[in-house]
């Protein structure tokens, strides 16, 4: 046995040196696919920038749309989406956080209740976007909006029971909910056990190392769910289809029960309900730059708050 | 290689309970504590008694119950799930685990500090502060004064008086620590708890935070784990020696350090093992 080790560490094995070539075939297909990924985003973002920036002017960005979407802005579609999401995250993020923070501190990882509620989150981030728009429409409009109708209000005509912004950012909310959740979790389980045995042993309760230890310590990562959030809800169509995007709205939304219009929205109607799709084809691109860019705001501003919060954290 | 003793231990855990033949107050009195982690039991039938106003330090090697022990004198042993207590631990004569229902309070009339300092990612007022807000109080003035009050008896005051609003963490690893047994001061403990508080710094803070422990026992009752013999030489009064969850030996430090009545404790102590 000895021997044996002895002789290993004096003779380390040889390393073998594979001829030049080898590797060759592995490496090109590797990296003909990183090109071709590169390449289509390039693609993508240059036909956009292209198309796009020729239509982009202060009258686009600040006028509704007139002659039947082919002339005029989109205002109400910036306005409509910075709306959607804002409430989106107002609604979605607290929820996920406390799911978070229940798997995390009250349960045990291994109880077959926490598994079981692990496996349904999965399962809800799998469901195609479309079906959230008909739970949204099933759910939110057609149960809760059309109880609170004719149940608490008592009147004939829809105020809640019909499609409207709350609606469409409760469902975008709901689709969103498993990446705050996963990201929060993520950030509780990477804060030290030592924070909370010294929060416990000042006398503190659970509740309270919660809210004054375990939170303050988890919010980047919170930030990070809901920047996540933002960039997948905010370029959805599907879910707000039928819960409250309007094909074409006059006016702001002004209520929670207001409908609204949203850019990626706007782009599905002009390039399919459009009567001259060539006319209406540089507000198209000036539209998708736009969602584009808002999307890419969005998810600027939440990281700068994210890093400021972390920079606080060093510091102090 | 001590099985043999290790059976007549346990026979005689029970008859030897009082550190000195002098017996002072007693402030903590433990008796057959038991302590398992799921199956396994870490603790048998450990029975002490903890004397008022005196430094007791618990040495042993890694994993020999010492630290399992000292988190059962303040129920932090809860926090850990799947864990098991059989036994009782009186402060004041009344069992902590019975007869007090709030573990806040136990909590707060027994304070720990830990192994590797742990200050909260806040400021220096805002650590010593925290004890005292999450107790409820509220008001400033009484916060202010409680903070200063509690940064110089850990003797941090003068070092840190100016920079009360920084970060914790700017602190040095010594300072750290020293911020962490001031923190647990500030919610007026009667006990402190000590795992290990000075094993992860260099000489010079180590002697800081052990004349700081001289000066503490005139008004606290100190409980220390250490895996540095020749400090609990020297801070303590009273030292018991554990091994493989037993409690082997307690007695006056002194005594325990030159002619202990067990010879797994000589072997230890003169570092022949462990």
């Amino acid at each position: 046995m000895t021997d044996f080790v002895t002789t290993a560490a004096l003779n380390p094995p040889v390393l073998v040196f594979q001829p030049k070539g080898r590797g060759l075939i592995p490496r090109s297909l590797t990296l003909t696919a990183v090109i071709i990924i590169i390449a289509m985003l390039a693609v993508i973002l240059l036909n956009v920038l292209h198309g796009g920036l020729g239509t982009i002017s202060w009258e686009f960005l600040s006028k509704p749309p007139e002659h039947g979407m082919e002339a005029g802005g989109i205002f109400p579609a910036i306005f409509g989406t910075v709306f959607l999401v804002i409430l989106m995250v107002i609604t979605g993020v607290p929820v996920g956080v406390l799911t978070a923070v229940y798997l995390h501190e009250y349960t045990s990882p291994t109880s077959r209740t926490t598994r079981l509620i692990r496996t349904a989150i999965n399962n809800l981030a799998g469901v195609p976007s479309i079906v959230f728009g008909l739970f949204g429409l099933g759910f939110f409009i057609g149960f809760i909006g059309h109880g609170i109708d004719t149940t608490l209000l008592g009147v004939e005509k829809p105020v809640w029971g019909q499609p409207a912004i709350i609606w469409a950012a409760l469902t975008l909310a709901l689709l969103t909910l498993p990446v705050v959740i996963v990201s929060t979790e993520e950030a509780l389980r990477a804060i030290p056990r030592e924070l909370k045995d010294a929060s416990y042993a000042l006398g503190a309760t659970k509740l309270q190392t919660i809210i004054r230890i375990i939170i303050p310590q988890a919010l980047p990562g919170i930030f990070t769910g809901a920047i996540l959030a933002i960039s997948r809800g905010a370029g959805e169509v599907a879910p707000i289809m039928f819960t409250g995007a309007a094909y074409y709205l006059p006016y702001l939304p002004k209520a929670l029960n207001d409908q609204f219009m949203e850019l990626g929205y706007h782009v599905y109607v002009m390039s399919t309900q459009s009567p001259d799709i060539e006319k209406t084809k540089p507000i198209l691109y000036g539209t998708v730059l736009v969602l584009l860019v808002l999307t890419f705001l969005l998810n600027f501003v939440a990281i700068m708050i994210r890093s400021k919060i972390r920079s606080r954290r060093i510091s102090v | 290689m001590f099985d043999a003793e290790l059976e007549t231990n346990k026979l005689e855990a029970a008859s030897r309970v009082h550190p000195s033949r002098q017996a002072g107050k007693v402030k903590m009195e433990v008796r057959d504590l038991n302590f398992f982690y799921g199956q396994s039991q870490a603790l048998h039938r450990v029975s002490l008694d903890i004397e008022e106003h005196r430094v007791t330090a618990f040495i042993g090697p890694s994993g020999c119950g010492k630290s399992t022990f000292l988190r059962a004198l303040n129920r932090m042993n809860e926090t850990i799930p799947g864990t098991r207590r059989e036994g009782t631990v009186k402060l004041d004569g009344v069992d902590i685990y019975k007869d007090i229902r709030d573990v806040s309070t136990v909590r707060t009339r027994v304070g720990m500090v830990f192994q590797k300092s742990n200050p909260f990612p806040k400021s220096i007022f805002d650590n010593v502060a925290y004890g005292l807000r999450v107790n409820g109080i509220k008001d400033r003035q009484i916060i202010g004064e409680a903070v200063e009050d509690t940064l110089k008896r850990a003797f941090l005051w003068d070092e840190v008086k100016d920079k009360l609003d920084n970060s914790a963490y700017m602190l040095s690893g010594g300072q750290q620590q020293r911020l962490c047994i001031a923190r647990a001061l500030a919610v007026r403990p009667e006990v402190l708890l000590m795992d290990e508080p000075a094993s992860a710094l260099d000489p010079i803070s180590t002697a800081k935070i052990e004349d700081l422990i001289a000066e503490l026992k005139r008004q606290y009752t100190i409980v220390i784990v250490t895996h540095n013999m020749q400090q609990a030489a020297r801070i303590s009064d009273y030292t018991a020696f554990f091994y493989e969850g037993y409690m082997v030996e307690f007695g006056e430090t002194r005594k325990i350090f030159t002619k202990p009545d067990k010879k797994q404790t000589e072997d230890y102590v003169t570092g022949r093992f462990g």
